[in-house]
């Protein structure tokens, strides 16, 4: 999709200077980098490199310790978090007692429902047709991933902060994932998915954010960025934040 | 792409809440058949003279409503903040103090109102005196949503932790004391023949109170809780 000129709009999430520590023990940051819409960014890490800590920040959950969150150009607070951000975190958020359509009518009721869409076609377009009326306590490990998968797609929202979508899905749930990440970068949203590097988001070659001192397999030079810490971060492309995304892709 | 209104949020929400309980309801006795055990005992322990019950009766059943009650309060957030809804009922668009007090009232409908039910029964069994009786009942109709929603901002500020149970009980027995002495001291004061509208008046005044209140401190607790 030609994306129109990002340097007129606002990223969709943009970080400066974020960073987050626990207890004075830094955790991740300084990061620097912008999501603008149609865009996927992979984020990279170890086990504890602090992938989730730095969705949860993201999605407003978690206050950063230094830097700001900037969501269409407006900064997030604590006290007014954006309707704008769907979160898909390592507990799913759904209730094993209700059904996979029960849950999803619940999220529709709490966070709206994208136009176009139905708790029932979300629930068909994770390839559960035929579960709707299963107690999710039934379901498998990858078939509740799926009901969680269908929960994002189902808000109305641009941006998606996914923490390990890959997680527990078969190779056909895999390629559902990014089936769905295309489609989502192509009507305009974007979305930030971590992994600790088993699977990836592979169509085209998605920017990366780096998030382990260890290996530097696409860590850019990062000037100011790196802590003196063993857990280092860096943020690919830091120079210019705002460059227009589609020059990294294919 | 706009999300949907609150009241839809609210009403997903209460129904969901009462779903859950529905679906679990072997759980939702528990609170009632602890209160009729506790009620039951006393006159093991006593002896069975009526007269002596009549004179506890009231502060016996309102003690025993009050533990039932902080038996079930755990459940409130533990629940959501386990399976991660919690994170959910945080991201939404809508106020969380409003998405809250939905919780709290469902939770208040779901254990309190079934013991509210049982309370007269509870009365019987220790000879509870004819002025008394509803005036204990008015008063725990003041006192168990009041209690509720106290409860509700400890169980927020707790939830994060693991084996909260006693830091909850002695964040939360403090603040239940109060209510405790005016409902019943109403109660007393019926029974001795003395006026006992003030202490009834004084629990509707704080229970008004929380209903603005807690809700946004429990809000702001959860917060906390999460991050």
């Amino acid at each position: 999709m030609p994306i129109p000129d990002s340097h007129d709009r606002p990223a969709l999430l943009e970080a400066r200077g974020l960073a987050f520590a626990r207890n004075d023990e830094p955790i991740f940051g300084p990061l620097d980098f912008a999501l603008h819409p149609g865009e996927v960014v992979l984020m990279e890490g170890d086990n504890g490199a602090g992938k989730t800590t730095l969705l949860r920040v993201l999605s407003g959950l978690l206050a950063p310790s230094a830097g700001e969150i900037r969501l269409n150009g407006e900064p997030l607070t604590l006290a007014r978090l954006s309707p704008q951000v769907a979160l898909l975190s390592h507990q799913a958020g759904l209730k094993h007692d209700l059904t996979a359509l029960e849950n999803l009518a619940f999220a529709a009721g709490l966070h709206g429902v994208r136009a176009g869409l139905s708790p029932e076609s979300a629930l068909a377009g994770v390839g559960l047709d035929g579960y709707a009326d299963v107690p999710v306590r039934q379901l498998s490990a990858g078939q509740k991933k799926r009901v969680a998968l269908a929960r994002v797609l189902l808000a109305p929202v641009g941006l998606w902060l996914l923490d390990e979508p890959y997680a527990n899905l078969d190779l056909d749930g895999i390629r559902l994932v990014n089936r769905l990440l295309d489609h989502h970068a192509r009507r305009g949203g974007a979305a930030l998915i971590t992994s600790h590097g088993a699977y990836a988001y592979t169509s085209g070659t998605p920017r990366r954010i780096s998030l382990h001192g260890g290996s530097s397999g696409s860590r850019d030079a990062l000037g100011s960025g790196g802590t003196a810490e063993s857990i280092a971060a860096s943020a690919a492309p830091t120079a210019a934040p705002t460059t227009a995304p589609s020059e990294n892709r294919a | 792409m706009k999300p949907g209104s609150t009241s839809a949020a609210c009403a997903a929400l209460i129904r969901r809440d009462l779903t859950l309980v529905w679906r679990r309801r072997g759980d939702a006795v528990n609170p009632i058949l602890f209160a009729l055990i506790v009620v039951a005992l006393f006159p093991f322990a006593l002896g069975p003279e009526p007269e002596q019950l009549r004179r506890i009766a009231a502060g016996v059943v309102f003690v025993a409503l009050l533990l039932a009650g902080l038996l079930a309060l755990d459940t409130l957030f533990r629940g959501d903040y386990e399976d991660g809804s919690l994170e959910q009922l945080v991201l939404s668009p809508h106020p969380l103090a409003l998405l809250l007090a939905c919780k709290i009232a469902v939770h208040w409908l779901t254990t309190a109102l079934p013991l509210l039910l049982v309370a007269p029964l509870l009365g019987e069994l220790l000879h509870v005196a004819e002025p008394v009786r509803w005036v204990l009942l008015g008063a725990l109709a003041l006192a168990t949503p009041l209690l509720s929603l106290i409860g509700a901002v400890c169980v927020a500020l707790t939830v994060g932790m693991h084996r909260s149970g006693m830091l909850l009980a002695l964040l939360v027995l403090p603040l239940y004391v109060p209510v405790l002495i005016f409902g019943a001291g109403a109660c007393n004061a019926a029974l001795a023949g003395l006026p006992y509208v003030a202490p009834l008046l004084w629990l509707g005044a704080a229970l008004v109170l929380a209903l603005v209140l807690a809700p946004l401190a429990c809000a702001a607790a959860l917060r906390i809780s999460l991050s």
